[in-house]
């Protein structure tokens, strides 16, 4: 535990070491281990019952204890993946789709913005970057509708690009990429110009680099929003082809109450769902550099 | 914020002459705006199309409406400019504003929970004594990776008589099954969804945030005798205030947007209607009445409030963010 956070913060390692010869083992020590550790039990609860819950049959989910692992693994698989002619599977994909690409895109397009508020002194400046901070605060999902009508317009609604464009635009991206930005010495970007590299090559050569912890963080920020989304493609798509995975597992869910055999192949996609993300969560985690939110606020 | 005053691009050049003088150094400068301006482009570009646009075609469409014209068989409905009838007919809905009240009831459960489980959650993970940090710290953020529709169907499960482990233990206990899923439990519950969902990431921005405190300011307090708690509270809290406030910002329009978590319960209970908070009032009313410009109007209504709302609660913590600067 020591050893992660100066790996992840460089900042963190200026800071002493600890002094260790404290007594371990005190009252308070121990409460607030115990403290942690329920908080632990608190969120791992839920994640434990969709896992066990998922090896329960039809007939087990609703007359076994509620812990107790089930014998329907395999078939509930099975069901799932057969489910609509393997919509499940498509589903994935187009989570993978929505959310790759988009934050793929975003990170950039904000990066890009970001770079140019931060490191250029031009007219209109000001304005953009207010027009960004207001962004930050209108909450994107309130304009689901109006942007749905937009879509229609342009006779995209229904399409992936639908829920491809809108998540690309982050203005909270933007308002944090230019935070990171603020940090790439103006020197070293002058000494560039000196020596003759163009104005995109600098972003690409030397801005970029130095950017890319940040980016990272913003890129895996924007991946969990966008694979957490569910009121756009909800709006946007009727064609249950295109879903992504919380809008598929929604309709298996809500048609569950008339069919209670969809209620196993919910609870199956649930822990599939999860279990990726959670992993590349638990992977990535040293790469978080949340300090920058809080950090970025501070100015 | 306070950085909009970022020290000049570029020092070196700082005895050029101004812009309007015609001397060499301006086509630099028309180069840095070039490069500015193409760098902002694909941003400014979706940030129009699918924000700027967005909004004034809501602005406009929440001040249409359907008029009936001519009368009788032969009259016909045709979309005409009713100033702020929508409004009136949004403000006048008493289910419209029953959802904000129950959003008030959920976020008055939701947020002080979530900020204050986080809060105790990054002091405990920061405390020298504490044992098991990094798997409670790894477990606690678990669920931010959990979207909101599946931890609601997750607890959804959780909460349902027949599946529920803790109305079985009451069960057994006999108390019979606990009334998760109906009113007015369903508040607490459904908050339970957004506590779980929000309290890791939380944790960890005011934990980092905690982590960039010096030592030594510690180290000045034990020395004049200060406790663990007394550091806690009287050092570590206002400290990380800046990282409360943001936190506090996005638990914020998280809670008014909140639509995932109880429209994913519906199909279990019946204490959730299909109103039960005002985006989905929104969404009945574009999609289910299509009456679209009331749903504009609201839209525009929650919006606004929202936004009223942020302004506010930054402006009241604006001295703690700035250091009374």
């Amino acid at each position: 535990m020591s050893a992660a956070p100066s790996t992840a913060r460089p900042t963190a390692t200026a800071a002493p070491p600890r002094p260790t010869g404290r007594p371990r083992r005190s009252v308070g020590g121990v409460a607030a281990t115990t403290v942690l550790l329920l908080g632990a039990l608190y969120c791992l609860v839920p994640v434990a019952w969709v896992v066990v819950a998922s090896t329960k049959s039809r007939g087990e989910l609703f007359t076994t204890f509620t812990f107790l692992p089930g014998s329907g693994l395999l078939d509930n698989l099975g069901d799932l993946f057969a489910y609509g002619g393997g919509q499940f599977g498509g589903w994935a994909l187009n989570s993978l789709l929505y959310a790759g690409v988009g934050s793929v895109l975003s990170t950039l397009v904000s990066a890009l913005a970001g770079y140019a508020l931060a490191k250029y002194e031009f007219t209109g400046r000001n304005l953009v970057f207010f027009l960004v901070l207001a962004g930050v605060l209108i909450p994107g999902i309130t304009l689901a509708v109006p942007q749905y009508l937009i879509m229609s317009d342009l006779g995209l609604a229904g399409s992936r690009w639908s829920v491809l464009l809108p998540s690309i635009i982050s203005p909270f991206g933007i308002y944090l990429a230019r935070v990171f930005a603020a940090s790439v010495p103006d020197d070293t970007v002058e000494a560039a110009r000196l020596d003759g590299a163009s104005e995109g090559r600098i972003f690409i050569s030397i801005a970029l680099p130095m950017l890319v912890p940040g980016l990272v963080t913003l890129f895996m920020l924007q991946f969990v929003g966008i694979w957490n989304n569910f009121l756009l493609p909800f709006i946007m798509l009727a064609d249950q082809g295109k879903y992504p995975l919380t809008v598929g597992l929604y309709t298996l869910l809500s048609r569950g109450s008339g069919e209670p055999g969809l209620y196993s192949l919910a609870i199956i996609g649930a822990a599939l769902s999860v279990v990726p993300l959670a992993a590349l969560m638990l992977v990535l985690q040293r790469y978080w550099r949340l300090d920058v939110l809080s950090g970025g606020l501070k100015g | 914020m306070a950085s909009t005053t970022a020290p000049p691009a570029h020092p070196a050049r700082a005895g050029t002459p101004s812009e309007d003088g015609a001397s060499p150094a301006r086509r630099p400068r028309q180069r840095h705006r070039l490069a500015a301006w193409t760098m902002l482009a694909p941003a400014l570009l979706l940030f129009v199309a699918f924000l700027l646009v967005p909004i004034g075609y809501a602005l406009w469409l929440s001040l249409r409406g359907l008029r009936l014209e001519g009368g009788g068989p032969f009259g016909r409905r045709v979309e005409t400019f009713v100033g702020l009838e929508n409004y009136a007919t949004a403000i006048a809905d008493a289910e419209f504003l029953a959802g904000f009240g129950r959003l008030l009831v959920y976020g008055a459960l939701a947020v002080p929970f979530t900020l204050g489980l986080a809060l105790v959650f990054a002091l405990l993970l920061d405390a020298r004594a504490a044992r098991a940090t990094r798997f409670s710290r790894t477990a606690i953020f678990l669920p931010y990776a959990v979207p909101g529709v599946v931890a609601s169907l997750l607890w959804g499960f959780l909460y349902l008589p027949g599946t529920s482990p803790f109305s079985w233990l009451t069960d057994q206990l006999g108390g019979g099954a606990i009334p998760f899923l109906q009113d007015p439990w369903i508040f607490a519950s459904v908050a339970n969804i957004a506590v779980w969902g929000g309290v890791g990431f939380n944790m960890i921005i005011i934990y980092t945030s905690l982590r960039g405190i010096p030592e030594e300011i510690y180290e000045a307090a034990r020395i004049d005798g200060a406790g663990e708690w007394q550091i806690a509270w009287r050092i570590k809290v206002p400290l990380v205030a800046p990282a409360l406030v943001l936190t506090g910002l996005f638990s914020l329009i998280g809670t008014l947007q909140v639509y995932g978590e109880p429209t994913t319960l519906r199909p279990m209970t019946s204490a959730i209607s299909q109103t039960w908070v005002p985006l989905m009032t929104i969404y009945r009313d574009a999609f289910t009445r299509d009456d679209l410009p009331l749903a504009a109007a609201e839209s525009v209504l929650l919006a606004g409030l929202t936004v009223v709302l942020s302004v506010v609660l930054l402006r009241l913590n604006q001295r703690r963010i700035f250091g009374g600067s």
